[in-house]
Formats: structure tokens, sequence, C-alpha cells
């Protein structure tokens, strides 16, 4: 039977395809026992519409890769924070088009700004952005627009 | 009902009502960055607000869960804050809503995090680095309200007059607080106003607006008792359910 992990590693995020929940950081524990899986993830925003998918995807493709009981629990503590998305991943967001969130300060911290600096444009490299909006497409981004090359853009906002 | 779920009730009560206010903005809103705004934060609300409602249903222990708890409460039942169900008037009267009540969010949260209820600090923490965020949105937004043309600071120090004398409730302590405090999976009510006062001080100064003078007026939304506004909310957000018991998308 294929390793758990390995096969939630193969699980994209609903709205962002290019990483995968593990990239995310949302799932917390897995146990297995036998054919008998337990998958404990953590919601990134607590109002994220793409954790129900999420947790679909997740019942699903362990019962098609042979886990006959998969339970799926919530996790909230320690509360999720973009400091646990993957450095490879972070990469391939900026490739993909969103600039990945800039350091949080761990699980603990909420000393954020609204209004990042030095989100350099995704396209064309350039430090000379601006922020558009504070809130974007998704709870967890932010949209800019690099005034060099006129390209807009999305940040994934640090949490 | 126990203390414990009338205090929590009344922080998931909080971040649903809001959230529903919020969400009429859809579509509306002055400029479509804020329309993107409010139904983010208003997602964010009512992510919270089902967190609280399944955890009050669950120290119930009666099988209500959280749709069972937002769609089939009458009014009285209801255990927010009274300025957090008053119509959203214009787009100044719902930033001044929102900062003084993000303020104070914050800072219970903050208490609250500290909570010897496992529980209720999970989801506290949690909210915690949302609350931040819709804070700031806030405070920039009176800012840029207040601190703008006569007629947006017109406006919002109107809006702050008609609302301020409903933040006495934040700081107004009943049973169900005083027992929350003494168990140690609460805080006291009154301990947040200093600070609420003094961060909303500060803002209130850099937007050029006047601080209104103190009213004798308390309500008493988180008690049950609300105005008449919070029936019509009920009507429109509980229709379907009430209409189709149970029904699923």
């Amino acid at each position: 039977m294929v390793d758990a992990w390995e096969v939630l590693r193969g699980i994209p995020d609903p709205e962002i395809p290019v990483i995968s929940i593990v990239d995310l950081g949302i799932v917390r524990n897995v146990t297995v026992s036998g054919t008998r899986v337990t998958v404990a993830i953590t919601p990134t925003y607590s109002g994220c519409p793409a954790m129900h998918a999420i947790e679909e995807d997740i019942g699903a493709r362990l019962r098609e890769s042979g886990y006959t009981e998969v339970d799926i629990t919530q996790q909230l503590s320690p509360a999720w924070t973009t400091d646990w998305m993957a450095l490879e991943a972070r990469e391939r967001l900026r490739e993909y088009g969103i600039v990945p969130p800039q350091k949080a300060g761990g699980a603990d911290s909420h000393r954020i700004h609204i209004h990042s600096r030095g989100v350099n444009c995704p396209q064309c490299g350039s430090a000379n952005t601006e922020q558009l909006s504070v809130f974007g497409s998704t709870a967890c981004k932010a949209m800019y627009r690099c005034i060099d090359c006129r390209e807009p853009f999305d940040y994934f906002k640090p949490l | 009902m126990s203390a414990k779920v009338e205090y929590v009730l009344r922080f998931g009560d909080n971040s649903l009502i809001l959230g529903q206010r919020l969400a009429e903005w859809l579509g509306h809103a002055p400029v479509l960055e804020e329309d993107i705004a409010s139904a983010n934060i208003s997602l964010d609300l009512i992510g919270q607000a089902r967190l609280w409602l399944t955890l009050a249903g669950r120290i119930e222990g009666k099988g209500r869960d959280e749709d069972r708890l937002a769609y089939h409460r009458e009014q009285q039942d209801f255990r927010n804050f009274t300025l957090l169900e008053l119509p959203n008037g214009d787009y100044a009267y719902t930033v001044v809503r929102r900062f003084l009540f993000d303020a104070w969010h914050c800072l219970a949260l903050d208490a609250l995090s500290g909570s010897h209820d496992t529980d209720i600090a999970a989801i506290a923490a949690k909210s915690r680095k949302e609350a931040e965020y819709h804070r700031l949105h806030s405070g920039d937004w009176l800012v840029r309200l207040g601190d703008g043309t006569g007629e947006s600071h017109a406006r919002t120090q109107a809006a702050l007059e008609l609302q301020w004398r409903y933040t006495a409730e934040f700081f107004d302590s009943d049973a169900v607080d005083a027992e929350m405090a003494e168990s140690g999976a609460g805080f006291a009510a009154a301990s947040l106003r200093d600070e609420w006062l003094e961060e909303v001080t500060t803002v209130l100064a850099e937007a050029t607006l006047k601080v209104p003078a103190a009213a004798k007026f308390v309500s008493h939304g988180k008690r049950g008792r609300h105005s008449e506004h919070l029936s019509r909310l009920l009507a429109e957000m509980q229709v379907l359910q009430r209409t189709h018991p149970g029904a699923k998308w």
C-alpha cells in the first residue's frame, strides 16, 4: 500500500493547484493502523471554503489507495501559519505568479503588516510595486500591481 | 444553560451577526476592493462563528450543531452585542462599527487565548490572527474617511456619535462574565476598557475625529435583549432553513 503521506503529497490545493496540501502545512498528523488511517488537518483561514473540498479529496484519494477507513479530524491548535509552507513550494508559487508570503513570525504571532513592503513582481522581479487591495480573490491573498511591467499579481498574505 | 455555553455563544453570535451584516455589502460596496474586503472579512467571521457554535453545541450536549444554533434560534436566544445587529447605514457607519468592534475583538481574543479551557483558547488563538487584519483594515479606513473630505469627515463623526453609546456593552459585566472570569476560562469584561479606549482614542485622533461623550445607556444584546433590527436580520438569514429544515446544497 502506498504510504499515506505520499498520497497526501499528491493532493493539490483546490485553489492553488501548484502546491500540495502537505506543502501548505495543513496536514498536522497521520496515524496508520493496518488499512485504517487518521489524518489531522488544520484550517488555513477559519472560513476558507476550500477546506471542505480538501477533506473530500483526502478521503477519496486515501480510499483509492487501499485504505478502508479514513478518519479526518480537525486540529485548531497551534493555529496555522504561512511560515509552515515548504520552501520549494514557495518558489513554485512564485513561478505560478503568486508572490509567496513573507515571514509571519510563527503560530503565536499576529504582528502582521497589512501593507507589506518588498513584494517584488513575480513576472519581471521589479521591486517597484504597489498594493491594490488588502483582500483578494481568496482569503489568503492580497492584490498588487507592478508599476514597471504593469502586470497585476497576487500576494499570499503572511498569517 | 451553563455559563460556559452562554459565553461561547456570545463569541459565536458576535462573529455570525457581524458576518451577516458585512455580507449585505456584497455587490453594493462603494468600490470593488471594499466589496472584496467585506466578503472576505464576512467569511472569516462566519468561519469563526462555526467553530464557536459547534463548541457551544458540544458543551451543551443536547445535540444542537452549528446549523441548528444559527438557523433555529429565536432572536432572544442570540447573545451578540446590540451594536453588531444595527443596520449597515452608509460605508462610514459600517467602518466605524467595525473599527470599534475589531479593536475590542483583538483584545478579547488575546485574553481568551490564555483561557484555561483548551477548546476556547484554540479558537481564540486561531481567530486572533484574522482579527488583526480586520482591525488594521477598518482602522485604515477610519483614518481615510475621518481625515478625508468635509463630507466624509462629517459622516464618519456622525456615525461615531450614533454608535459610541453601544460600546458600553463591551465592558458591562454580568453573572456569566463573572463566573467565566472566576474559573479562568474567560476574562473580566471591564478589564479591557482602558486598553481599548487608549487604542481607539489614538486612531480617532489620527482620523481627526472627536471621541464622543460617554452616555448612561447600556445595551444588553449579549444577555438576549435586542433591538428591533435583529429579528429582521434573522428573518433573512434563517428563511431557507426555516422553510426547508435540514436542506443541503
